[in-house]
């Protein structure tokens, strides 16, 4: 759950931030377009388990000072390096859904590119992309069980434990259930957050 | 004239292969009101977009208040802040209250603060007829009162220059003289304007000079009487005619 907890919300800001560098106009931001791209491409084609094995046994074999030697540390960085390029392309597709006369009519008022994107664009992107959101979100905490490779006791890694020493395979399905537990009041959630931003829109509250 | 406040001069403009604007000339003085009239896709729309440099433009050059606008390093944002353009679908923010779609660009691109920003929002909403609607979201609006809170938010910038391209084209017939009301109060006040206009007969009212724009080009201008009432053209002829057919004029 700490595993999941720190990832997603890294990963929320650094996939943000590689999608609007995506978004970015012009032949000036060509390197940040290019390195965005590039980041995308890497990390949706190597299997998250060999991201794990690379940055969890390799980096810290290397001894280098000053670098942690955390397996869990390492864990989550290869979380939040994988998930945050899929996660880019859900913010990616939310901003490209929003109509170019929305950032035309912030343009024209005298915003900058970035504070258009800020105050217009990203906030309509994002209601639009919750669902998709939690879709890789509830990926993601299942996919901490991997992290359980690296030797930290996550859930998975304990019931493991449990299993070999009493021969009994229970415990797979309480971890089962605990992951289920985790994930179906985040889909709820996500369904109560949509329904009040259209609640929303349509009431005329105050804001 | 020294109180000229923008000039265009031959400007070009193709999308791909179309060329849009092929030779724009056209200088509005302050105080001025101009329409512009012509069939869709004459450019109308291009030239408002250009004016305001949400399209670069191709070839010639735009001027206002003597300094051009259309050259290398110009600061975009400085230029837009001092025009304010409406668009024909409104374009308001969704998730936004009023109130916050009127004060954004002068609390973001001015820097003024919110209480400042909100008070001059609040009073042009005042002047306007929508003051109650401060705290609503567009979607709970009429077409009309989105309009005219499309203007308000240009007016919030204090521009000098005010585009407005065809704002009565998405509204209901029982809502355009509600917006045109708004536009013909501003020119009564002496605000400049642009006006691309399907409403002849508006634009025989409020417009101190009417360009006709054919295939890209200012093809005729003058009063409107002189426009509407006696035509040179055979272009400018044919189209009020159909428009006359219409029973739109």
């Amino acid at each position: 759950m700490k595993i999941f907890l720190s990832a997603e919300v890294l990963i929320l800001v650094l996939a943000l931030g590689i999608a609007v560098l995506r978004s970015l106009p012009g032949p000036v931001f060509f390197p940040l377009r290019a390195f965005a791209v590039v980041y995308v491409d890497l990390f949706r084609s190597v299997p998250t388990i060999l991201v794990i094995y690379i940055l969890g046994f390799g980096v810290p074999a290397l001894q280098l000072p000053g670098v942690p030697i955390d397996p869990l540390f390492w864990g989550v960085v290869s979380l939040v390096l994988v998930y945050s390029a899929y996660v880019a392309e859900v913010y990616r597709a939310g901003i490209e859904s929003v109509h170019p006369s929305q950032s035309a009519a912030a343009r024209s008022l005298g915003l900058t590119h970035l504070q258009a994107l800020r105050f217009v664009v990203v906030p309509q992107a994002v209601r639009r992309v919750v669902p998709p959101l939690l879709n890789d979100f509830i990926g993601l905490t299942k996919d901490t069980a991997l992290v359980g490779l690296l030797g930290v006791v996550e859930a998975f890694r304990q019931s493991q434990i449990e299993v070999a020493a009493s021969f009994n395979y229970t415990p797979y399905i309480a971890t089962a259930i605990i992951f289920i537990v985790l994930t179906v009041p985040m889909a709820r959630f996500t369904d109560w957050l949509v329904a009040r931003d259209k609640r929303r829109q349509q009431a005329g509250m105050t804001a | 004239m020294s109180d000229t406040i923008l000039v265009v001069e031959s400007v070009h403009k193709a999308f791909g292969k179309l060329e849009v604007l092929r030779g724009i000339d056209l200088s509005l003085a302050e105080h001025e009101v101009v329409c512009l009239i012509g069939a869709s896709g004459s450019g109308k729309s291009t030239l408002l977009r250009c004016v305001n440099l949400l399209e670069p433009i191709d070839g010639g050059r735009i001027v206002l208040h003597g300094d051009e606008i259309t050259g290398r390093g110009v600061d975009l944002n400085a230029v837009r802040r001092g025009i304010g353009i409406v668009f024909q679908s409104f374009n308001l923010f969704p998730h936004m209250s009023v109130l916050d779609n009127v004060t954004l660009g002068p609390r973001k691109a001015l820097g003024l603060g919110r209480g400042q920003a909100e008070t001059r929002a609040d009073e042009l909403l005042a002047r306007f007829g929508l003051a109650d609607k401060r705290g609503d979201y567009p979607d709970r609006l009429s077409g009309g009162q989105q309009q005219r809170v499309a203007i308000v938010r240009a007016l919030a910038m204090q521009p000098r220059l005010l585009l407005l391209d065809e704002v009565t084209s998405a509204l209901d017939p029982e809502l355009v003289a509600e917006v045109l009301q708004v536009i013909r109060e501003l020119a009564s006040e002496g605000m400049t304007m642009l006006i691309a206009t399907h409403e002849m007969g508006f634009a025989r009212d409020v417009a101190h000079r009417v360009c006709f724009l054919d295939a890209g080009v200012i093809l005729e201008q003058g009063p409107p009487e002189e426009i509407f009432g006696a035509p040179r053209e055979p272009r400018t002829q044919q189209f009020l005619q159909r428009i006359v057919e219409a029973g739109r004029l």
